[in-house]
């Protein structure tokens, strides 16, 4: 319900720590927009910004048509939900829920109808009098996310809500998640350092680095056309293969191994240009036949992936990622062809980091 | 009590072992011998002089006789022991609570709030309070409030004898300055242990400063405020420090219950009376650190 801005947002810490620079962004109106990047890269600080919590060194943070940068977080019509949940210990559930009408002061009455529909919705009803450190961590977090609900925000800031849940708890609350963010419609925005969290549920995600961001766009745009070498290389459950070469009579030269550049690329590059050649493991194929554009090598390790192997490839000094399905795994050592799906090559330029 | 029996008797069983119980006994016995020499001993000594007409010089000094609860009877109705009671009172009121308790926490609260840096400076000035011994800090407000060239007269451009004009506010300000770094410290540790994520949802909902006071801080820093309370009452209530500054004077002024004590036994020599006062003293401890676990466990 609320669109959010973001004009060369600048954020120095006392020390120098350029936590945010110059970083323009825009969030849709009803988007579960995800915020994903290493440690350290800004997108706490991003977030804790546009919830009012961190006043900028320079730059505007917009909601809708207004301007918030000076406002007070309590001014937004926000609510945020924190990694470590926030619940105060010395209050009932019920209590933790209703705290942010109290603070408001909403009516009694009206305090407990928000307080029924919040726990409603999150199926925690039976947990009202319960203290928090009674509850289980899932439980915890529903009521974290409950008391958000409760001040029907415009916006919800989400700090990596997830991460301190056990793996399987996490997959079913992050559906969970996806599913009421979907029902309410509410803009979220969602701040995790893991990539396949962001790719599961967010409707746009973006990657920071060093406080700028590299890359806005789909989850499926991430994984398939990453737009520089950083998203490439951070996006992915096994990381793509990124073969640094050199242009030579329309191919890429990487080391002893000559590389096929795919029909879309022609024209776009120079002889003698330095680039990367990349392609997922999940898109190199293993064959039989040395045929033309077929690279080979000895293989060196192979790993479990429980569906398929992923087979770690020496070629002439580079290590070269393929995929081959369960029960085909080769030896250690053995020489394979392998052949990349040229459909899905992407070519940078290594200078830049870019996307050719 | 039903429950701490039942663990020792569970605890003592490793003990029916080769080495267990004689080990076990002789890793005890050189603080057992401590304790009871030191500690045991004189407090039983000094309630069994309480019961009897023991001075130090005299007949009664060759032989002493049991009275009973005269000295006791003696105390409740000696105008001087009730007036250096409600004095004692009031000092615990003044410079414990009101003083050390509420000063150290708005000090720590505010100190939250500032930078690292000021925050540990500041933070190490009032340590040196602290840290100082009591002599040398006792020497230091004489030279503060002395009449001639005191410091304080100095500053002010005024000639008033602190200690004979306003002896009691004097020493409560002596125990405040004194005392009240250790309640910062221990606030200054409440407030950092409470997660900034937990003001932070406060601060969301548009919590003002006073709110998050109230409903956050105060009630998530409930335990170290009735620990705090609890020593400091205790300390106060038992304090011998103004002793230095005023010994007890002008015309008991500042007589608290340990400087009462004193001078009875000590100065007066009469130890049986002095003996009957500190175990009266002791049972006050005990009924005030009772009140102040039960409301610390109130509620909780």
């Amino acid at each position: 319900m609320s669109i959010v801005t973001t004009k060369k947002i600048t954020k120095v810490f006392p020390g120098g720590v350029r936590a945010l620079d110059e970083l323009d962004l825009t969030i849709n109106d009803g988007e579960f927009f995800a915020l994903l990047g290493p440690s350290g890269c800004g997108k706490t600080t991003l977030l804790r910004t546009l919830g009012g919590l961190e006043s900028p060194t320079s730059g505007e943070v917009w909601i809708d048509d207004k301007d918030v940068t000076w406002s007070p977080p309590g001014e937004r019509n926000i609510a945020m939900v924190f990694q470590d949940y926030a619940l105060y210990p010395h209050m009932s559930v019920k209590e933790n829920i209703a705290y942010p009408l109290k603070v408001r002061k909403l009516p009694k009455d009206e305090q407990e109808k928000r307080v029924a529909m919040a726990s409603k919705a999150l199926s925690i009803e039976t947990l009202l009098e319960r203290r928090p450190g009674q509850i289980s961590g899932g439980q915890q977090q529903r009521v974290a996310v409950a008391r958000a609900m409760a001040t029907t925000p415009n916006l919800y800031l989400f700090d990596e809500p997830l991460s301190n849940l056990d793996a399987r708890l996490r997959l079913e609350a992050r559906t969970f998640l996806k599913q009421l963010q979907t029902e309410l419609g509410v803009t979220t925005i969602f701040v995790t350092h893991d990539q396949s969290e962001a790719l599961a549920i967010a409707d746009r995600m973006a990657v920071m680095d060093k406080g700028v961001v590299r890359q806005v766009g789909s989850p499926s745009e991430f994984f398939h056309r990453p737009a520089n070498l950083f998203v490439a290389a951070f996006i992915g459950s096994t990381p793509m293969n990124l073969l640094e070469g050199q242009v030579l009579q329309g191919n890429v030269k990487v080391g002893s191994n000559t590389f096929t550049i795919p029909e879309s690329y022609r024209g776009k590059l120079q002889e003698g240009q330095e680039v990367v050649y990349g392609i997922r493991p999940e898109y190199v194929s293993v064959v039989s036949s040395n045929a033309d554009g077929v690279a080979s090598g000895s293989v060196k390790v192979t790993e479990n992936m429980g569906t398929h192997y992923l087979v770690s490839i020496d070629c002439g000094g580079t290590l070269v990622r393929g995929t081959v399905p369960d029960g085909q795994q080769p030896a250690n050592g053995a020489t394979l062809h392998f052949l990349p799906d040229l459909n899905k090559v992407l070519i940078y330029d290594k200078v830049s980091g870019n996307l050719i | 009590m039903t429950s701490q029996v039942k663990s020792g008797s569970r605890a003592a069983k490793p003990g029916n072992s080769v080495l267990g119980r004689l080990s076990a006994i002789s890793f005890m016995t050189p603080a057992s011998i401590f304790i009871g020499v030191f500690l045991f001993i004189p407090a039983v000594w000094t309630l069994y002089l309480g019961f009897t007409n023991y001075k130090l010089t005299g007949i009664t000094a060759a032989h002493p006789k049991i009275v009973g609860f005269a000295n006791f009877q003696k105390a409740l109705h000696d105008p001087q022991f009730i007036s250096s009671f409600k004095l004692t009172l009031l000092y615990v009121l003044f410079s414990a609570i009101l003083g050390q308790a509420i000063l150290g926490f708005l000090l720590a609260w505010v100190l939250s709030t500032v930078k690292p840096r000021i925050r540990s400076m500041v933070e190490l000035i009032v340590i040196c309070a602290w840290i100082v011994p009591g002599s040398i800090v006792t020497f230091l407000w004489v030279a503060f409030l002395n009449y001639d060239n005191g410091t304080l007269n100095r500053l002010t451009g005024q000639h008033i004898f602190w200690l004979l004009h306003d002896p009691f506010l004097s020493i409560v300000v002596f125990n405040t300055w004194r005392g009240t770094a250790f309640s910062m410290l221990l606030f200054s540790a409440a407030i950092t242990s409470i997660p900034k994520s937990h003001l932070e949802v406060a601060r969301v909902a548009g919590a003002t400063k006073m709110q998050q006071l109230r409903q956050i801080v105060l009630p998530s820093a409930r335990s170290f405020i009735f620990t705090n309370l609890l020593l400091i009452t205790l300390w106060t209530f038992n304090d011998f420090g103004p002793f230095l500054l005023t010994g007890g004077g002008p015309g008991g002024k500042t007589e608290l219950l340990p400087i009462f004590v004193y001078n009875k036994a000590l100065k007066y020599l009469d130890f049986s009376y002095g003996s009957a006062i500190a175990a009266i003293m002791l049972l006050m401890n005990l009924v005030l650190a009772l009140i102040v676990i039960r409301a610390g466990r109130k509620n909780k």
